[in-house]
């Protein structure tokens, strides 16, 4: 444990996004207050350490030893300091923090559209909508974003409480049902994040997983452009038989497929190209097909009724969903 | 006193199971707590290993996420509510009365009642597993997740249970203040009680303004759940941040409820231990007070991600970091108690000088914690886990262990077993650090809590497998722990009045304490009182009275009988919302029925005490003679 302590490089997890190696300024300031708390904590504790080794050490009684140890009341002097010292250690955590608290909690809601790009967030259980007003986009699971720009995230709860965290950006807000919260965040470097619900939402809590794609403003604007105009559907037989089933088995009823469709189940439009199923299991035919079968399978306590299929009909949804495909 | 006519008046006393069922004695209720603390101590272990065992490999499938929900709660609800408390209240009741030269504790009989109806609190709380699934909400029950319509019956087995138990923390929190108030010795002013006692006395008045809002809460959620209120429901207008705040007003306190009794019972034994009175005493007791004070103004720092803003973040974080330096205070005046002293190393004292260390990497992750854009990124991770099992493993059950091995002598009159108490240390401390120190940093690397597994490739699976193995060298220590009792349980009491060179007042009457604790009520010439007496080449304490009959609370079966009464009417108001094939069921419960009925049986039992006049009974001083002969 004292190795891993003493190497500072693994301690940011091989390279991985998180909190102790963020890719956004939000959490880089975070990051900051996470060490310099963390180096006046150790100074702290390796005074206690050093002072308790050294008693327990040097005062134990010793064999022979007779007597009776000198019956202090107290140290005035010692006190003052042991009581000074921290409050000008805290003083000095104070200040950052409070700057921090205050400028991270900036209300960007009146931004214009150029410097900051809105989105709202709605947790679900055990999945995430996410919607671009302005560019009137409504998704779900892959929250796509363009590198270097602030995005700002207003926050709702469908059901219960679920908490928004991508610990290698920024820290998480919770979306409490009937409450509207806010924080912004950006990402320095491309890649994909992990994102996570980080309050306790019910059986499927701990795969309550999304994706945040940083890309490029240029390729945003083509993933913009292809999510608002997607191409036509595919003519294939396997794929027009597949929308049939979508559309028979009333799937439809809980599913929008059109580009800004909020519906009670995630958005499918762009399906083809989700990273994952169930925001978690990596988007294959055969995953797609198991939660097709039984969802709770794949996800506990999910809320998508186990729809009675044939293997010919599941074969063909599928085959439709895997076609949703924009680019 | 009553008068002494109440000496001719007959009193029943009981033996055998009645005599444990009927008990007022703080001595034997202090017994009973220890050992129901103790049983679900266990079982709170066997949820703790199941949790460990599932996250001990990623995607692994031993729990479902549903079942795991249920262990998680009732793992941390176990552990504070039953476990925690019940053994503070047994480490009270064990010692304060002796320490402040009582003879009980001012109200006995609410002492009793107190007991049963944590008791049965916790036996209604646990029934769940068996009557359609253990409350899935986590400890802290958020709605709406805790709600009737995300989940089944369990979490009210969780709200009307604890408000049961609730109930008895209350009733101990008032005996404990009436008694240190009004009951010390003549000569034990309050500067001149030992440090236990102060914590005691300070964490009473916490109990007293911090159960109550939870009572209220448990109430209003409830009335969501049975009787279709909308306190905290959203679709109905309700508000979920308002049960957030009404829990966490009463539930940061109840961290301090649970670890200023651990400090005093360090403060004990690191003075005893190292033949030296407590460093800085007046700024102990100053410092206790003030984290009493500062307890209350802190709730929000487990809201600061609700999103509240930056005033109430930023406020409530400083005030939080605040309580650092009351607890710096008491670290540092344990350090210089030993510093220059002779240290004997026993089981107690080993677990109360390791306290120090453990608790202060629990106390500085606290203050990382209070600073609000930080927290944004520990909030609800693995780094919060580890944060609060170091304080309340780490602190408060490291208090506990040190205080039960310290006064299992007072209590049983035998000594636990040394050897096997260091062993069972040992494996204890390297288990705890194994099992939470990683936790910090999977955390740190993203690890979100409460979640029933965890994927791939994150970098989680080895501190996850390293943090499981310290998990079970704990529970070998648990499992030499009970061996132990049981060995000692076995043997003929072999306990002096004084087998660590105590310095309280304890320390100056025979192990265990007679039923009347003191012969003659003593006279307290200072600090540390016993320990004067014996400098000044005192064998006992100068007593204050002379030698007379001795004034006994009677034993009474209603405060059983009360618990009982509440617990049925818990049973009949849960199920009052279960389906039943049955009509004899469907009429008995869905009429509220079984529910009235237990009310009934408390109210009457409630007119019965009010109205029979009780006045106790006398232990005459040749009876006293008699005794002490034997002694």
């Amino acid at each position: 444990m004292l190795a891993l302590a003493l190497s500072g490089c693994s301690l940011k997890n091989q390279g991985e996004a998180n909190p102790l190696n963020p890719k956004g300024s939000v959490g880089e300031e975070q990051y900051f207050l996470i060490l310099l708390s963390l180096g006046i904590m150790i100074f702290v504790m390796a005074v206690v350490f050093i002072l308790f080794f050294y008693a327990v050490v040097r005062f134990r009684k010793r064999p022979g030893q007779t007597g009776i140890p000198k019956q202090v009341e107290g140290n005035h002097k010692l006190e003052i300091l042991w009581t000074v010292i921290p409050i000008i250690l805290l003083t000095i955590l104070a200040v950052p923090t409070v700057a921090f608290t205050f400028s991270q909690a900036k209300d960007l809601s009146d931004a214009p559209p150029e410097e900051v790009l809105k989105i709202k967030v709605t947790g679900h259980q055990f999945w995430w909508e996410f919607e671009y007003p302005d560019y009137d986009i409504v998704t779900a699971q892959d929250l796509w974003i363009p590198v270097g720009k602030t995005i700002f995230v207003e926050l709702h709860g469908a059901d219960v409480i679920h908490s928004f965290w991508i610990p290698g950006l920024a820290g998480k807000t919770d979306t409490t049902p009937g409450v509207t919260s806010t924080f912004y965040f950006d990402a320095k470097e491309p890649g994909t994040y992990l994102g996570k619900c980080a309050e306790l939402c019910g059986a499927g809590h701990a795969l309550m997983d999304f994706k945040v794609i940083a890309v490029s403003p240029a390729e945003f604007d083509a993933w913009v452009a292809t999510m608002t105009n997607p191409p036509a559907p595919s003519a294939e037989p396997a794929v027009v038989s597949g929308e049939q089933v979508f559309k028979d088995k009333n799937c439809i009823s809980c599913h929008a497929i059109t580009p800004n469709g909020a519906s009670l189940g995630p958005n499918l439009n762009n399906f083809g190209n989700r990273k994952t199923v169930g925001g978690y299991a990596e988007n294959t035919p055969d995953m797609v097909a198991k939660w097709l079968i039984n969802p709770q399978e794949v996800k506990q306590g999910a809320t998508m009724p186990t729809v009675p299929l044939t293997d010919e009909e599941v074969q063909a949804l599928v085959d439709y969903l895997g076609s949703l495909k924009n680019y | 006193m009553a008068s002494h006519a109440a000496s001719h008046h007959e009193v029943k006393r009981y033996k055998g199971l009645m005599d444990w069922l009927t008990t007022v004695d703080h001595k034997k209720i202090a017994i009973l707590y220890l050992a129901s603390g103790l049983f679900f101590f266990v079982l709170g272990g066997i949820e703790a290993l199941l949790i460990r065992i599932q996250l001990m490999f990623p995607m692994f499938n031993f729990l479902d996420g549903q079942t795991y929900n249920e262990v998680l709660t009732m793992h941390g609800t176990t552990m504070i509510f039953l476990v925690a408390m019940p053994l503070v209240f047994a480490m009270w009741n064990a010692a304060v009365p002796l320490q402040i030269g009582a003879r009980d504790v001012a109200f006995p009989f609410l002492n009793s009642l107190g007991f049963w109806v944590f008791l049965f609190g916790g036996i209604l709380l646990n029934l769940s597993w068996f009557l359609g699934g253990a409350p899935d909400a986590g400890w802290t029950m958020y709605a709406p997740l805790a709600l009737r319509e995300f989940s089944g019956p369990g979490n009210d087995y969780y709200l009307i249970g604890l408000q049961i138990a609730g109930i008895g923390s209350l009733l101990s929190g008032i005996n404990f203040l009436a008694t240190i108030i009004n009951m010390r010795a003549p000569g034990m002013t309050f500067m001149r009680m030992p440090l236990f006692t102060w914590t005691t006395l300070v964490t009473s008045l916490i109990i007293l303004f911090a159960l109550t809002p939870l009572a209220v809460g448990l109430i209003e959620m409830t009335f969501d759940r049975l009787f279709d209120a909308k306190f905290f429901n959203p679709a109905g207008g309700g508000s979920p941040v308002l049960w957030e705040h009404i829990f966490w007003i009463f539930g940061h306190p109840e961290v301090y409820i649970l670890v200023l009794p651990a400090f005093g019972i360090i403060s004990e034994v690191v003075a005893t231990f190292s033949s030296k009175r407590l460093f800085g005493y007046g700024s102990m007791v100053f410092a206790t007070s003030l984290i009493g004070l500062l307890s209350f103004m802190v709730w929000v720092h487990h809201m600061f991600t609700v999103g509240m803003g930056p005033i109430a973040n930023a406020l409530f974080g400083v005030a939080t970091s605040l309580i650092a330096i009351p607890t710096g205070i008491k670290i540092f005046n344990w350090l210089f108690t030993m510093w220059g002293g002779h240290l004997r190393f026993t089981t107690a004292s080993l677990y109360a000088f390791s306290f120090i260390p453990s608790f202060v990497m629990g106390g500085v992750t606290g203050v990382m914690l209070a600073l609000p854009p930080a927290d944004y990124q520990f909030h609800d991770t693995y780094f919060v886990v580890a944060h609060f099992h170091y304080v309340i493993v780490g602190g408060v059950v490291l208090g506990l262990f040190a205080g039960m091995y310290y006064w299992w002598p007072k209590m049983f009159g035998r000594m636990l077993n040394e050897t096997l108490g260091k062993i069972s240390f040992w494996f204890w401390i390297i288990g705890f650090h194994l099992t939470f120190f990683i936790q910090h940093f999977l955390g740190l690397w993203g690890m979100p809590r409460r979640v029933f597994t965890y994927l791939e490739n994150q970098g989680w699976d080895l501190p996850n497998l390293v943090s499981t193995i310290g998990a079970f060298l704990m529970a070998i220590s648990v499992i030499l722990f009970v061996i132990n009792v049981v060995i000692t349980w076995a043997k003929k009491p072999d306990a002096p009045g004084d087998p660590w060179d105590g310095r309280t007042l304890e320390w100056s009457i025979p192990s265990p304490a007679p039923e009347y604790n003191f012969r003659q009520i003593p006279l307290i010439r200072g600090l540390d009182c016993y320990w004067k007496e014996k400098m000044a080449g005192n064998k006992e304490m100068t007593p204050a009275e002379p030698l007379g009959p001795i004034h006994m609370p009677s034993p009474s079966i209603l405060p059983f009988i009360m618990a009982l009464g509440l617990f049925i009417s818990g049973i009949g108001f849960i199920m009052s919302k279960y389906e039943f094939e049955n009509s004899f069921l469907v009429a008995i419960f869905h009429s509220y029925a079984v529910g009235i009925l237990g009310l009934v049986i408390l109210f009457v039992c409630m007119i019965i005490r009010s109205l029979k006049d009780d006045p106790g009974y006398h232990i005459e001083p040749e009876e006293l003679e008699a005794k002490g002969a034997k002694a």
